[in-house]
This record gives structure tokens, sequence and C-alpha cells, in this order.
């Protein structure tokens, strides 16, 4: 039961995906390769950056972490989690396991909000290519009010979301915290 | 490529932590398959979605829609496409300049650029599982808003 619920989701579109392929078998066999796919490029892209966070997890001690980006880090914590992010790469969904790990080792909830607003739109290789296709006017332009829109969208959620609602969020990462 | 960087620093990292210390070695590995584990369920069921959704909005259904409309309503038609696809980088820039070259609104095309980096409606699921379901839909709903006035800049700016 505790399976069937935890696997709602990918339960759900499978249904629908079967359902897909017994009346169109064509469309139905390339939304299940495509998904075959999906999973293959996962598999290729997720063991490393879970196998650093496991080891990051592990040597990095707490201080470090909330002395770089937690409270208190000011304009220092701001800039280095633009940097982190914009020097990763691949899809946003590879940033949600390392905000945990940034959650867990005690950095500022805003500070995680900028590092995923840069993981999304300010990753150096993604803008290098941008420039190639869409031209340098683009590229610049658009990186620079993202920089602008990325802290002000992250203040802004820091302010509306209240302490308790962000001890919540932090809660689910303590119980396995290393002290 | 970024792949290659990230297994090798990952293996030498191994090497190194193992020959430092064996046993926090040996609970980062637990860590790192813990937390993979947590998130697999919701890992699988967006990764459906996407072939699911991929596969029915192809490039070329979106490249039909975006040519044929302009002025807002074309803004926010692309908007909707770049909040649902998941289009890599590499293949969403080079459609994004053969759409310009034939005819599109730069602002309609920076809408969409934006909206397909910092919108996930597919990828909800997990962004909630990780944050909660009132900071994932702020996140969103934001950058929504957002990419329409990064979108009037670049048009002010791109000509």
């Amino acid at each position: 039961m505790n399976f069937i619920k935890k696997y709602a989701l990918f339960i759900f579109i499978m249904i629908i995906d079967i359902s897909i392929f017994i009346m169109d078998k064509k469309l139905g066999t390339k939304i299940f390769i495509s998904t075959k796919n999906n999973f293959l490029n996962m598999l290729a892209v997720i063991p490393p950056i879970f196998l650093l966070l496991g080891l990051l997890d592990t040597w990095v001690p707490r201080e470090t972490i909330i002395k770089l980006l937690g409270e208190g880090s000011g304009i220092k914590g701001i800039m280095l989690s633009i940097f982190l992010g914009s020097a990763a790469a691949g899809p946003l969904y590879g940033a949600f396991p390392v905000a945990e790990v940034m959650m867990k080792k005690g950095a500022k909830f805003s500070n995680i909000l900028i590092f995923l607003g840069a993981w999304s739109t300010l990753k150096i290789p993604m803008f290098l290519f941008e420039m190639t296709s869409l031209g340098t006017k683009f590229a610049v332009t658009r990186w620079i009010v993202d920089v602008v829109g990325i802290i002000l969208i992250a203040a802004f959620i820091d302010r509306i979301i209240s302490d308790e609602e962000k001890k919540m969020i932090y809660g689910k990462y303590e119980n396995n915290r290393q002290v | 490529m970024f792949t290659v960087v990230m297994y090798i620093l990952a293996v030498i990292f191994l090497i190194v932590s193992f020959f430092k210390d064996r046993k926090k070695t040996k609970m980062a590995l637990k860590k790192a398959w813990k937390s993979f584990e947590n998130i697999l369920p919701a890992f699988a069921g967006v990764l459906a979605l996407i072939g699911l959704v991929m596969t029915v909005l192809t490039p070329d259904i979106i490249s039909k829609i975006i040519g044929a409309n302009t002025g807002f309503l074309g803004m926010f038609l692309t908007s909707i496409i770049g909040s649902i696809t998941l289009i890599p980088g590499f293949v969403a820039f080079p459609l994004a300049a053969t759409l310009l070259q034939k005819g599109a609104g730069v602002m309609q095309i920076a809408v969409f650029i934006s909206t397909l980096m910092m919108v996930g409606f597919v990828t909800l699921p997990l962004e909630i599982s990780y944050f909660g379901k009132r900071v994932a839909f702020l996140r969103n709903v934001l950058s929504y808003i957002f990419s329409f006035i990064v979108a009037l800049i670049i048009g002010m700016v791109v000509r």
C-alpha cells in the first residue's frame, strides 16, 4: 500500500501511457521509448551528483557552510550562491538534492533560493551556447536582468514564508543530520 | 562533457576519502544512497510525465504554434509552452534561433527561453517534495511573471 502511495504519480502516468498505447500503438511506443531514454539519461547523470553530495555531507563541517552561506553571510553569501548555481550544468532537478544538503548544513533560506535561481538560468555553459545561437545582446541582457530578478524573487519569497514554515522545511532534513 | 567531469571528480574524491577514513567513506555512500532512494518515487513520476508530454508536444508542433502567432497572445502561448516543456538548452537555443529567422518576435522567443529555464510545471511534484507547496508555487509563479519582464526588456534592447 505504501508503495502505491509513494509511486502514485508514476503509476498514474503509466496508466495513461498504456491507454494511449492501446488506442494508438505508434504514439504509445514513442512515449515508452522517450520515457525509457529519460530514465537512462537520469541514471547516467545522477550517480556522481549524489556521490559528491554524500561526501560533502560527511566531510564538510556544518560550521563552514554556516559561515559561508548562513545567516550573516551577507553579500558574500549571495555572491557565492550565484557562483555555485551558475557553475553548474544540467536540469534544474539536479539542483534540488544540492539544496537539500545546503539546508542540512545551515545555509540561509534566501541563499538557497538564489542558488536555485542561478542554477535555472545563469549556467555559464548554457550562456556561452546562448550567445552563439541567439546573439551576444540577447544573452547578455537576459543574464543581467536575470541576476537582478533572481535576487528580488528570493528576497520576496524569503519575506512571505514565515519563520515557522522555514523551520518546517529545514526540519525535514534535521533528523538525519550529523552533529 | 559535464557528466564526465562529474564522474572524474566523484571518483577522485571518493578515493581520497577512502584513504583518509574508511568509516566516513562508508557513511558518505550510505547517505548518497539514502537521499537517492528518498527522492526516487517523485523522480520516477516526473521522468514518466516528461516522456509523455515531450512526445505529444514535439518541437515541430511548438514551432508551428509560435510561428503562427504574434503580439501578447503569442507571448502567452510561448510562456505556457516554455513552462510545461523541458527542452534541454542545446535543443532550445537553436530552435529559438531558427524561429527568429522565420519571423517570430524577439519577445515571444525571450519569454519562451525564460519560462523554459525558470518555470518547471512538470517538475513541480519533485520541487514540492523538497521545499513544500508554498515555496514551490511561489517560486514558479514569480518566475513566470518575471519572464515577461525579462522579455519586455530584451525586446527594448535587442532590435
